[in-house]
């Protein structure tokens, strides 16, 4: 016998272990900071980090209503990728994925990233002429991008079922090698333990119900846990950006809709990258776990219910047969949605606002997981600068007075 | 699945319909003169409040006909269903 033989439970639970670290404090909010963010997503703890990180900005709270990352960044799908149309595009999703590649080294803390590929599937002619041209303004950026055809397509996935007798048979796919997924709570901790040791305050259970604006410019913010005066106001609250708005009477060109997700239950390892098809409107990945993570588009309606409607689950798993008969006998276990801030051009809104001192960062819609270092870092730069970085100078709010748009609604859609 | 009261077939399954967006924004009356912000407001800004809105359905799959509804969008519950013309009914939030 020796003393590493522990004693036998003598009740339940008494044999757990002991209870993991804590990552961050959790502090009361103190009365005044320098910058105040609003929202704890992934969004808002990257920002946090980047201005305590890149500009030696400190003196900063996140206030979160619920816990902190339980929005959208708990409840998406993870895909990563660069492979957006235009040039404006290109800068700020590539730089996110140069990000990304570095970002478990950086942030010190395992992330799972995995860069296992990703398809876009084409199923019509026009499908197939829209991804060769994307293929090609992808690749005069510089970004990893390749037209590969229906073997090729096989030989990448070979649970795929490319046969030519189905409805909509697969023509082919863009492919970009880089893209993946990584572990998205993973990515939500890493940035608020780094926020957390440059002594930035995390507060949840802290909803902002009021922001305060004298002569133009924003002084403070009401919250459930008192006021709190700050002299810059960071707005980062995805499928509530249209309410804070409203709240300075400021409105945004966002609809904020319902988008599920579901998973089934855990498989042995059968599907080597990810999938994405616009046109049946699915798409499949495979966990680090064993589940299979699959989704679509967004619910027709406005809401802000965290909750979806069944047919869209079914629409979708009668598509991922389609594509996928080996799934035939896999059974659903879980899903969920999240609310998504979508725009008129599926591109994002990153910048200054009419109102000193206020900063938006939304209508990332259902794609801004993506973006999570990458608009950190350049949110950071416009907080820290009243200025936009070059990279999200194009997504401004003004792009729909000036007709500016950067029309992304071919490479967003059903691919998140 | 979530019933949808039609003004003129009754309460039918969700799939039935298709969803059509805010109610009452009408075209500009003097569109000559509109400026970009007017032209910019009416094309890309439309309500999203967390709360009862006014907005269009149509019976797709049914009598093929418009109407308007006044839902939730933090429940999803339909409050109230009127025709095309008909004034926005008062709602009980
Ligand atoms: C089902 C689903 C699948 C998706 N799949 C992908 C994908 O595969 N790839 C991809 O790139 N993107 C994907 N997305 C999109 C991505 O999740 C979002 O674009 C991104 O998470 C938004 O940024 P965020 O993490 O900061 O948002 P959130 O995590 O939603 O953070 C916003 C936070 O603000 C808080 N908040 C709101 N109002 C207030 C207030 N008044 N006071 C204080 N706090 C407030 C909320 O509680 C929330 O925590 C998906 C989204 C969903 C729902
Ligand atoms: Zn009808």
């Amino acid at each position: 016998m020796t003393e590493n033989v522990r004693p036998l439970p003598s009740g339940p639970g008494a044999d757990l272990p002991e209870h993991p670290k804590f990552l961050w404090r959790n502090p009361d909010p103190k009365p005044s900071y320098d910058v105040v963010i609003v929202g704890g997503g992934g969004h808002g703890l990257a920002t946090a980090y980047y201005l305590a990180k890149n500009h030696g900005i400190t003196n900063v709270a996140v206030l979160e209503k619920g816990w902190l990352a339980g929005g959208n960044m708990a409840r998406n799908t993870t895909i990563i990728r660069s492979n957006y149309l235009w040039d404006e595009s290109s800068g700020i999703y590539e730089h996110s994925l140069k990000l990304w590649e570095g970002l478990e080294e950086d942030l010190g803390y395992p992330i799972l990233f995995s860069q296992r590929g990703v398809l876009n599937l084409a199923h019509s002619l026009q499908d197939v002429r829209d991804s060769v041209r994307r293929v090609n303004a992808n690749r005069l950026n510089g970004i990893d991008a390749e037209w590969v055809d229906p073997a090729q397509v096989k030989e990448l996935c070979p649970i795929v079922n490319i046969s030519p007798d189905v409805r909509y048979p697969v023509l082919g796919a863009t492919y970009q090698p880089r893209a993946g997924i990584a572990k998205h709570d993973y990515v939500a901790w890493g940035f608020a333990r780094g926020a957390n040791e440059y002594g930035i305050d995390l507060i949840q259970n802290c909803e902002v119900t009021g922001i305060d604006v004298v002569g133009g410019k924003v002084v403070g913010l009401q919250t459930t846990r008192g006021r709190i005066a700050t002299g810059k106001v960071a707005l980062a609250a995805a499928g509530h950006s249209s309410v804070l708005a409203s709240m300075v009477g400021l409105s945004l060109p966002i609809q904020s809709h319902p988008l599920q997700a579901l998973v089934s239950e855990l498989l042995e390892p059968i599907h080597p990258t990810v999938v994405m098809s616009n046109a049946v409107h699915v798409y499949v990945s495979q966990a680090h776990k064993g589940e299979l993570v699959m989704g679509a588009g967004i619910d027709s309606y406005n809401g802000y219910g965290q909750r979806g409607a069944f047919h869209i689950i079914e629409r979708q798993m009668s598509a991922a047969l389609e594509l996928f008969p080996v799934f035939a006998r896999a059974h659903l276990l879980r899903s969920w949605a999240g609310i998504v801030d979508t725009t008129p051009d599926a591109s994002p809104i990153v910048g200054l606002t009419p109102i000193e001192n206020l900063y938006l960062n939304c209508g990332w819609g259902t794609g801004g997981f993506k973006a999570t270092p990458g608009v950190g870092w350049c949110f950071a730069h416009t907080v820290a600068h009243d200025q936009a970085h070059p990279y999200n100078a194009p997504f401004t709010l003004d792009r729909f007075t000036t007709g500016a748009l950067v029309d992304e609604h071919g490479a967003a859609a059903v691919a998140h | 699945m979530q019933l949808i009261r039609c003004p003129w077939c009754g309460s039918r399954e969700e799939v039935e319909f298709h969803y059509g967006g805010q109610a009452h924004v009408s075209y500009p009356e003097n569109p000559a003169e509109l400026s970009d912000a007017e032209w910019a407001r009416y094309v890309f800004f439309r309500a999203n409040p967390r709360g009862p809105l006014a907005e269009r359905w149509v019976h797709a799959a049914g009598c093929r006909r418009w109407f308007n509804a006044v839902r939730d969008t933090s429940t999803h519950e339909l409050l109230a269903v009127y025709r095309i013309g008909e004034p926005q009914p008062e709602v009980a939030r």
